[in-house]
C-alpha cells in the first residue's frame, strides 16, 4: 500500500473473493461456502424466497427510475447493486426490531412490508414519507447524511431501559456516512452505553464522486473496533452472508452485548440518484468488474445448478415482479397532489393559534381567485 | 461582454480568484472531479490541482472547522456546502468560531472565510434542498452575509468575498443558477460595485421592492406588471445582509413613502422583520402605509408538490402592492 501524505492516495482495498476478511457464503459464481463464525443453515424454500425477494426489488428499482425519466418522480435514489445487501440483512430481523434508514433503503422497506408506492410518494414530493413508522417499525427516510445514526442509538437506549424487551435498533447509513459527526458520536454513545444498535454501513464505495479512501485510509469495518465493538466485513453482494452476518449480530446484540458494526461491501451500480452523472467521477471498467459479482445473478446460478429451482420457477418471479411493476405505475401516476392547506398541518402536536391565522388568510387568498 | 448563466458566472469569479491569489483554496463535499452537484467548481480542479480544489470527506463541521484552521495559518478557504439544509452540521464551527475568533483574539486572529451555500426554494427538491437560512446566519455579529442575484453580480461578489478579511456567509439562489445574464468579464475588482452595497435595480416613484437573491427576479417581474397598471415601482436588491447598505433603502423608501419586503423564509422572525423595522423606525414621517412582508409561511419548507403555494409569486407580491396603496 503506498501512501502519498498530503493527498492520501492508496489504491483502493480490493475484496474479492480471495480477501480473507471478507465473509462470503455463495461466491459469485453460486458456490456454497463456508465459514467458521457464520454457518448458515437455510432450506431451499427460503433461499427461493429471498431471490423473489431481490428480483421484487429490482424490478420496482427500475419502474422508480423509468418514472423519474418520464417526469412522475421529482428524484430517484436507485438501489440497484445493493439488493443482497438489503434484503440479506433485513430479513435477519425481527419486526418489532427499529430501522432506521437513509434515503436508498427501499430493500429495507419492502422487507418490513412497507408498500412500494409508499415510498414514492416521498420522490414524488407530495409528502415526506409514506407509511406509518411505529406501524412498520421503519423511521422515516433520512436526507440529512449520518442524522439517524444517533436517532437509532438513542432508540436503543430506551430499549434497553424496558424490562423484558430484547428488540433492537439498526441504523442504515453509506460509507460517505462514516465521515459524519454525528456518525462518530453515535459510535461513542453507543459503545459507552453497551446499546442494543447495529450499525449496517453499505459501502458501495462512493459517495457521489468521492471514493470510500477519501473517507477513510483503512477498511471502514476496522473502525468499530477503536470505538471498542465488533466490525465485520461481509460480501454485501451475497446474500446468504448478509443474512448470516447479521443474525449473528443481532444475537449478539440482543443479547445485551452492546453495539456492533457490519460493513456490507457493495457496489452502487447506478448514478448517485438521477441527478447524477457518475461518467464524470468514475470507470466503465470498474462498473464492468463489479456486473460480474451481482447479487441476483448468483443465487440464481446456485438454485439452478442445485435443482433448487426450475424454469417454471423463474419465470413465475418474474411474472409477479411485472405485476408489481405495473401496479406501482399505476399507483404513482394517479396519487393526487395534496391540497394546498394541508401544508399547514401538522406543524405543532398542538396546533397554533398564529398557524391557524396564517391558513385561514392563505385560504381566503386564494378564495379571492375563485371569485374573480 | 458575455452572456452568462450565474452558475458559470461563479465558476469564472472563482477561477479569477484562485488565479489571483495561490493561498485560495476551494474545499467540500463533490468539488473536485464533479465540479460540485451544480458545477459551479467545474474544471477547476483539473486546472489547479488537488491541492487547491478538494474532495473533502463528507463531513460540514470538518470542512468548515479545518478551514478555518487553514485560515489561520494565511490560506483563504472557499467551502462549498452542497445544499442550504445540510450546513446545519457546520453550525456550531460557523457560529460559535468562526464568527467570533476575531473578535475573541482582540483582533489578532483573521479568518478569511467564504461559505457558499445555494439556497432557497423553486426547483422541486426534496426535503432540506430548499431551505431559506439567512436570517439565522444574518443574525450572528461577526458574520458578513451576502446574496447574489445575477450573473453580473455574483462574478465580482464572489471574488470581493474572497479578498474579504472577514468572514463572508455567500448565499446563492439556486433556482436562478440557469438565468443567464451580461458579464463584464475583464472588469478590475476595483472598479466593480461595492460588495456591501444594495442596489437600485429599477427605479420608481410609488413604492419601494425590497429583495435579495432569488426575490429579485421576482420583484423586477412584478414591478413590470405593476407598470402596466400605472404604478412606477422601486425595486432594491439589497446585495448585503449584513452589513446592510440602509442608506441606499433609506433614500428610497422616504422617497416613496411605501414598502413591501420580498422573500422566500417564513416572514416571522424573518430577514423582512428587520427591514420593516428599521424602515418604520426610521422611515416613519414619510410612510403612507405600513411595511408589508410577502414570504413563506411558518411551516417547514412543504414537499415539492406545494412550493408554489409556499414561494411568493407575482400574484401574492402584487397583492401586498395593493394594500400598501389601500391605505
Ligand atoms: C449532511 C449532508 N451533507 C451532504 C448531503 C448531500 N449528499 C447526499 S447523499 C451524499 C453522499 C452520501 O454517500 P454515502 O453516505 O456513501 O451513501 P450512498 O448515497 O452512497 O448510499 C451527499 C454528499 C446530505 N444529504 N447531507
Amino acid at each position: 500500500m503506498t501512501v502519498d501524505s498530503l493527498h492520501h492516495t492508496v489504491a483502493p482495498a480490493e475484496a474479492g473473493p480471495a480477501d480473507p476478511t471478507l465473509v462470503q457464503l455463495l461466491t459469485p459464481e453460486g458456490q456454497r461456502r463456508g465459514h467458521p463464525d457464520f454457518p448458515l443453515e437455510i432450506a431451499d424454500d427460503d433461499v427461493r424466497a429471498l431471490y423473489r425477494d431481490m428480483v421484487a426489488l429490482r424490478r420496482f428499482d427500475v419502474e422508480a427510475t423509468t418514472l423519474q425519466r418520464q417526469g412522475e418522480l421529482g428524484i430517484w435514489a436507485q438501489v440497484l447493486g445493493q439488493e443482497a445487501a438489503q434484503i440479506g440483512s433485513a430479513r435477519a430481523l425481527r419486526p418489532t426490531d427499529m430501522v432506521f434508514p437513509t434515503y436508498r433503503e427501499h430493500g429495507v422497506a419492502w422487507c418490513r412490508g412497507i408498500p412500494p408506492e409508499d415510498i414514492l410518494q416521498l420522490f414524488r414530493g407530495i409528502n415526506f414519507g409514506g407509511w406509518d413508522p411505529a406501524a412498520y417499525h421503519v423511521a422515516p427516510y433520512t436526507i440529512v447524511i449520518g442524522a439517524h445514526a444517533l436517532h437509532a442509538v438513542g432508540y436503543a437506549m430506551a430499549l434497553q431501559r424496558e424490562p423484558g424487551n430484547d428488540s433492537i435498533a439498526i441504523a442504515y447509513f453509506g460509507d460517505g456516512a462514516t465521515s459524519e459527526g454525528d456518525v462518530n458520536e453515535a459510535f461513542v454513545f453507543a459503545a459507552s452505553y453497551r446499546a442494543p444498535v447495529i450499525f449496517f454501513v453499505q459501502n458501495n464505495q462512493w459517495a457521489i464522486s468521492v471514493p470510500e479512501i477519501r473517507q477513510s485510509p483503512i477498511p471502514l469495518y476496522q473502525r468499530a473496533a477503536g470505538f471498542g465493538f465488533p466490525g465485520v466485513r461481509v460480501d454485501g453482494n451475497d446474500v446468504l452472508a448478509c443474512l448470516a452476518v447479521t443474525r449473528a449480530a443481532a444475537a449478539h446484540v440482543r443479547a445485551g452485548n452492546g453495539p456492533y458494526l457490519i460493513e456490507a461491501f457493495t457496489y452502487r451500480m447506478g448514478a448517485h440518484t438521477t441527478s447524477d452523472d457518475p461518467t464524470r467521477y468514475r470507470l466503465a471498467a470498474e462498473v464492468e468488474a463489479w456486473k460480474l459479482r451481482d447479487p441476483i445473478e448468483r443465487v440464481k446460478a446456485y438454485l439452478s445448478r442445485s435443482g433448487a429451482a426450475d424454469a417454471d420457477f423463474f419465470t413465475d418471479v418474474d411474472t409477479e415482479a411485472e405485476r408489481l411493476a405495473e401496479r406501482v405505475r399505476a399507483a404513482c401516476v394517479t396519487m393526487p397532489d395534496p391540497g394546498p392547506l394541508t401544508m399547514f398541518d401538522h406543524v405543532y402536536a398542538a396546533g397554533s393559534a398564529m398557524l391557524d391565522a396564517e391558513k385561514a388568510a392563505y385560504a381566503e387568498y386564494l378564495a379571492s381567485f375563485e371569485e374573480a | 461582454m458575455a452572456a452568462l448563466a450565474l452558475a458559470r458566472a461563479l465558476n469564472l469569479g472563482l477561477r479569477k480568484a484562485l488565479e489571483a491569489n495561490p493561498k485560495v483554496v476551494i474545499m467540500g463535499e463533490d468539488v473536485g472531479k464533479l465540479g460540485g452537484v451544480f458545477r459551479v467548481t467545474d474544471g477547476l480542479q483539473k486546472d489547479f490541482g488537488e491541492d487547491r480544489v478538494m474532495d473533502t470527506p463528507l463531513a460540514e463541521s470538518g470542512i468548515v472547522g479545518t478551514a478555518i484552521g487553514m485560515a489561520l495559518r494565511g490560506w483563504r478557504p472557499v467551502c462549498e456546502i452542497q445544499f442550504d439544509g445540510f450546513v446545519f452540521p457546520a453550525y456550531d464551527q460557523i457560529v460559535n468560531q468562526l464568527a467570533k475568533l476575531h473578535y475573541r483574539s482582540g483582533g489578532r486572529l483573521r479568518v478569511p472565510l467564504v461559505i457558499r451555500i445555494p439556497f432557497g426554494g423553486g426547483i422541486g427538491a426534496v426535503e432540506h434542498h430548499s431551505e431559506s437560512p439567512e436570517a439565522l446566519f444574518a443574525h450572528i455579529p461577526g458574520l458578513k452575509v451576502v446574496a447574489c442575484s445575477n450573473a453580473a453580480d455574483a462574478y465580482t461578489m464572489i471574488q470581493q468575498a474572497v479578498a474579504c478579511d472577514d468572514p463572508v456567509i455567500f448565499f446563492e439562489p439556486k433556482r436562478r443558477y440557469w438565468e443567464r445574464g451580461d458579464v463584464d468579464l475583464d472588469i478590475p475588482l476595483e472598479d466593480a460595485f461595492p460588495l456591501h452595497a444594495a442596489r437600485v435595480v429599477r427605479e420608481g416613484r410609488d413604492a419601494t421592492l425590497l429583495a435579495y437573491g432569488p426575490s429579485v427576479r421576482l420583484a423586477l417581474d412584478a414591478a413590470a406588471a405593476a407598470a402596466e397598471d400605472g404604478r412606477e415601482l422601486e425595486v432594491i436588491d439589497i446585495r448585503s445582509l449584513s452589513p446592510l447598505d440602509w442608506e441606499t433603502v433609506h433614500h428610497s423608501v422616504r422617497r416613496t413613502g411605501r414598502c413591501v419586503v420580498i422573500h422566500e423564509a417564513p416572514v416571522f422572525v424573518g430577514y423582512g422583520a428587520e427591514l420593516a423595522a428599521r424602515v418604520t423606525e426610521q422611515c416613519f414621517y414619510s410612510l403612507e402605509a405600513p411595511v408589508l412582508r410577502v414570504g413563506g409561511f411558518s411551516i417547514p419548507y412543504p414537499p415539492s408538490r406545494l412550493e408554489e403555494h409556499y414561494l411568493p409569486d407575482v400574484e401574492r407580491v402584487l397583492d401586498a402592492v395593493d394594500r400598501v396603496f389601500a391605505y
